[in-house]
């Protein structure tokens, strides 16, 4: 990788930071279409992030130093994430460092930050938020390993910019298994993404929340960085998602600066429509009670696993 | 004859026996035993470790020591499988010892030099049994090992319920020994040789070799802790004294993992791929059992008892899908699971051995091991509770930390399978990896349980316990064992090149070339996979850092203190928190068939409620309880003989003399 590929790279990874708040902006304005309101523009996800930076940090009396720490470490694995992905171009900055295992690794680190400071105050509501997202991440966490193993055993490695060019520039073949693991990950994405069925984001209703539970006792910017790495968070994960089921079209810097931009804007539209279609269903489903949610994600890991099995039985 | 890194071993070793008898000339002196013995004992242990790490890149070694029995000289040998074992030996002992320093004092039980004795001791056999290379060496190695822990675990021998938990221990390690001493009688087919080397030559039948096989899976599963061998590690664990469960569990269910490679890769020459499935799925089942239930208990000792049994399966699965492909010829990939397992063991050593001092600093501070009593550590151990979070978030296997390497380097020999000859094994691989992701993701939900029940949120005890951080030669010994975990993790490479010497020397097969840049690993090709730990970890170091100098500089760091939001109920006490039990509801709700569980529920109108919840291991219904009434019954019958009557007696002998007379005539 050449100065100047890394430093279209790095453009491309800060991008995907600032451009996160966005995509969860769009995805709110689209429900509110939907749902016969206004809403408040796309744009209003920044709108609340000034004014949470803008305000003094209320913490409460018995919190350790990890729970001020936890909100830097999570939008710090984020952000790392983002420069792991290939979510604007086929080479992003840190790809080699890290395979999708070991990505995988790195949403459990945000995960298990954002557990323990939920436990860090001490109030029922913090410990059980931590417990669900514990419960819903253990089950989603396999099930993510899965799907990332089927499109390994396809592309032949666990490198996601390998598995992106892999499978892109295949002549075009069906694979059952990649129809499981699809399935599965579109699952794992809303539960990983706190989203209905599994949890819902504008809710703070006090039995039914899981990740707004464990957050509860933030304010002002340690919320904000929170915020902004759940956007991240969905971002990622749209970007992985598009990465393996809709490879085409990721440009590598090497192609020259036209066909960068282009595939900017490419990815930005892909992205949109992912935005779209994932308000759609939450517009149309509704939320799971919590004991069904190990149900729905015991099928989210069995397709997965499926469809590895699919893969080594039939070879496809 | 110059002076050679084996001979190093056995001065250490000797060394060690020394310190050990030292102790007793002053058993009481705590300033004599703990605080002078101790740490000799460490830098021998430091010592250890160097010259472990010399041997494994030196050619092997062997020595015949003239001691034993006439005509039955010990053999030693230094080969790099045993250098390996003797550097984890090595590095964990440090740790250990140091805050051992530390730890012990006067109170009831074993007096301090005695028990001096027995963990130095027990530190020496553990070497003596990898450096063993003669039947007769190990036994011998392998038994003291077990005696010095037995007496280790019941050093608070005034208890029952230590004693009874010491007794299961000593009960299944022999059950163990007997499956040893079976395996050894047919690996010698016929030589009547006890040597290793003679059983390496011996050429056994197929059958022979499974039923040797199978008696080192059964000898080496009880000690390290394989289902349904695994009911003396949660008794045992919370009776023995801190420093002791973590040599025991760091360390010594190593010797075991040693043992097993020793007899499968190494005596036995000829593999045969259906011992790598089932020993592949005995540890997948090991690994998911002691995950679930490790989720659901009470007390953090059995708990990480629990997370050993499933670090155990972890190791096991790793070394069934090693003997798998080499069973099938496929070399790289034999080594490639070989060294993750070899690596898992070396991780496990240091961040379990962590754990468990942690847990005796709690102890120490609050007298309790019950969660359900603990919480808000953090703010009152900080030392402790930074220590402990490290090893928490190895164990949990998070990037960048160790714990994340060996299961990474497992989950890419998972995956870097090519269509196997047998359909059995190409349906037993995927299924044996999401087994294991699973139990990935379970410890990850243990340790957030064990660290936020123990160390976060405010004290469950309505009374501020005097809870104090530990003492400077504990931290110390803490401290050794988290900054491995953290080297471990950062600097796989070096690890990993030295891991390859044994994979040359068993397997004849290496992990290649790829391995050589010294940052990144790639076990086979860089397109297809690579792990760079120091990058990622430098990544989001990084990102931490421009995240909080941007708030600051854009924003400000202005922070007001209040009460917690009490949702309108003024009311709030600590022990509304979760419980231990409340955190483990989820699993136990979802793994219900692995539980037997008892509920004790109040009455409707009960004006003291009492509610309650035992659950039980479901194999001691299944396996443990048939046995023992099998024995009583035969007992039963047997004990007619005995009648107390001296009459009774003389005409038994008298029948007996009848009978052997009918032979004779």
């Amino acid at each position: 990788m050449t100065a100047g590929q890394a430093l279209i790279a790095l453009t491309q990874a800060v991008l995907a930071i600032a451009v996160a708040p966005l995509l969860v902006g769009w995805v709110d304005q689209c429900r509110a279409w939907l749902q016969n309101r206004r809403g408040a523009g796309v744009l209003q996800p920044y709108r609340t992030l000034r004014k949470l930076f803008h305000k003094d940090a209320v913490v409460a009396d018995g919190a350790s130093w990890l729970f001020r720490a936890s909100p830097y470490v999570q939008l710090g694995a984020m952000a790392l994430a983002a420069a792991i992905i290939p979510i604007f171009g086929s080479q992003p900055l840190l790809a080699t460092s890290a395979d999708t295992i070991a990505l995988v690794g790195l949403f459990a680190v945000a995960r298990v930050f954002v557990a323990l400071a939920g436990m860090d105050i001490g109030t029922a509501f913090g410990s059980m938020g931590a417990r669900r997202e514990m419960l819903i991440g253990f089950l989603s966490e396999p099930a993510l390993l899965m799907v990332f193993f089927t499109a390994s055993l396809l592309a032949q490695s666990t490198m996601l910019p390998t598995i992106v060019d892999t499978l892109a520039h295949q002549e075009l073949a069906i694979h059952p298994s990649l129809a499981f693991a699809a399935v599965a990950f579109a699952m794992v994405l809303l539960a990983e993404n706190a989203r209905i069925p599994i949890d819902n984001p504008s809710t703070h209703l006090e039995l039914t929340m899981i990740h707004e539970a464990m957050v509860l006792e933030y304010s002002a910017r340690h919320l904000a960085l929170i915020e902004w790495s759940s956007a991240l968070k969905l971002l990622n994960f749209a970007a992985i998602g598009l990465a393996i089921f809709v490879p085409w079209g990721l440009p590598s810097p090497s192609e020259g600066l036209l066909a960068v931009l282009g595939g900017v804007a490419l990815s930005a539209l892909k992205l949109g429509v992912v935005g779209a279609v994932l308000a759609v269903f939450e517009t149309l489903s509704a939320k799971l009670r919590i004991f069904r949610a190990p149900e729905f994600l015991a099928t989210a890991f069995l397709l997965a696993v499926l469809g590895l099995l699919v893969h080594q039985l039939l070879g496809g | 004859m110059t002076f050679s890194a084996l001979d190093a071993v056995l001065v250490i070793v000797v060394a060690w026996f020394a310190v050990g008898l030292a102790g007793m000339s002053a058993q009481r002196n705590l300033a004599w035993v703990a605080r002078t013995l101790f740490p000799i004992g460490a830098a021998l242990g430091l010592g250890l470790a160097i010259t472990a790490v010399v041997a494994l890149f030196a050619p092997t070694e062997t020595r015949v020591l003239l001691i034993g029995l006439p005509d039955l000289p010990m053999h030693m040998r230094l080969d790099p499988l045993a250098a390996v074992f003797l550097a984890l030996i090595g590095l964990a002992a440090p740790g250990v010892s140091l805050y051992s320093a530390g730890y012990f004092r006067e109170g009831e039980g074993t007096a301090p030099g005695l028990q001096c004795l027995q963990y130095h001791v027990f530190l020496a056999s553990m070497a003596m049994v990898v450096l063993a290379d003669d039947a007769f060496a190990f036994m011998v190695a392998w038994e003291t090992m077990a005696l010095s822990s037995y007496f280790l675990v019941t050093t608070q021998h005034r208890v029952p319920e230590i004693r009874s938990a010491g007794f299961l221990y000593l009960l299944l390690a022999h059950v163990g020994a007997i499956g040893l001493l079976l395996c050894f009688g047919v690996l010698q087919g016929g030589s009547w040789q006890f040597t290793f080397d003679a059983m390496r030559n011996a050429s056994l039948s197929p059958a022979w070799a499974s039923v040797a096989f199978a008696l080192a899976l059964f000898g080496f599963g009880a000690k390290a802790g394989l289902v349904p061998m695994h009911v003396w590690l949660p008794e045992a664990h919370p009776a023995a004294p801190s420093p002791v469960s973590a040599l025991m569990s760091g360390v010594m269910l190593k010797t075991a993992v040693y043992g097993f490679v020793r007899v499968s890769f190494d005596l036995l020459s000829d593999t045969q791929w259906t011992w790598g499935a089932a020993v592949l799925a005995i540890g997948a089942l090991t690994g998911l059992f002691g995950a679930v239930f490790a989720a659901v208990q009470t007390d953090m000792k059995r708990l990480l008892a629990y997370s050993s049994i499933e670090n155990i399966g972890i190791i096991f699965s790793g070394l069934g899908l090693a003997l798998l492909y080499r069973g099938m010829d496929m070399g790289a990939l034999s080594a490639l699971a070989l060294a993750a397992a070899l690596y898992h063991c070396l991780n496990h050593a240091h961040f379990k051995s962590l754990l468990f001092l942690a847990t005796g600093s709690v102890l120490h501070a609050t007298g309790q091991r019950s969660l359900g009593k603990l919480g808000g550590l953090i703010h009152r151990m900080p030392w402790v509770a930074g220590l402990a979070l490290v090893g928490t978030l190895a164990m949990a296997g998070l990037p960048p930390l160790n714990g994340f390497v060996s299961e990474w380097l497992l989950l890419q020999s998972y995956l870097f399978t090519p269509t196997l000859p047998h359909t059995l094994a190409n349906m037993l691989v995927p299924l044996g990896a999401a087994a294991f992701a699973l139990t990935l993701a379970l410890a990850a939900y243990v340790l957030v349980k064990f660290y936020g029940v123990v160390f976060l949120g405010r004290s469950r005890e309505t009374s501020p316990s005097q809870a104090h951080d530990a003492g400077l030669l504990e931290r110390l010994g803490m401290t050794w064992l988290a900054a491995m975990c953290i080297a471990l993790g950062l600097f796989p490479v070096v690890v990993l090149r030295a891991l390859d010497r044994v994979n040359q020397s068993l397997l004849g097969a290496t992990l290649g070339d790829h391995a050589v840049s010294w940052w990144a690993i790639v076990p086979v090709a860089a397109e297809r996979a690579s792990y760079n730990p120091v990058v990622f970890a430098a990544g989001i170091a990084i990102s931490i850092t421009i995240a909080f100098l941007l708030v600051r500089r854009l924003y400000h760091g202005r922070i007001r203190r209040s009460p917690a939001w009490d949702c309108g109920y003024p009311d709030q006490t600590p022990r509304m928190q979760d419980s231990a039990e409340g955190f483990g509801q989820p699993i136990r709700h979802i793994f219900g068939p692995f539980f037997r569980i008892q509920r004790l529920l109040p009455k409707p109108l009960d004006t003291a409620p009492k509610y309650a919840l035992h659950l039980a291991d479901r194999w001691w219904d299944w396996l443990y309880a048939p046995i023992v009434r099998v024995v009583e019954t035969i007992a039963r019958w047997v004990g007619l003989l005995q009648q107390g009557r001296i009459s009774l007696y003389l005409m038994y002998s008298f029948a007996t003399l009848l009978i052997l007379l009918a032979f004779v005539l």
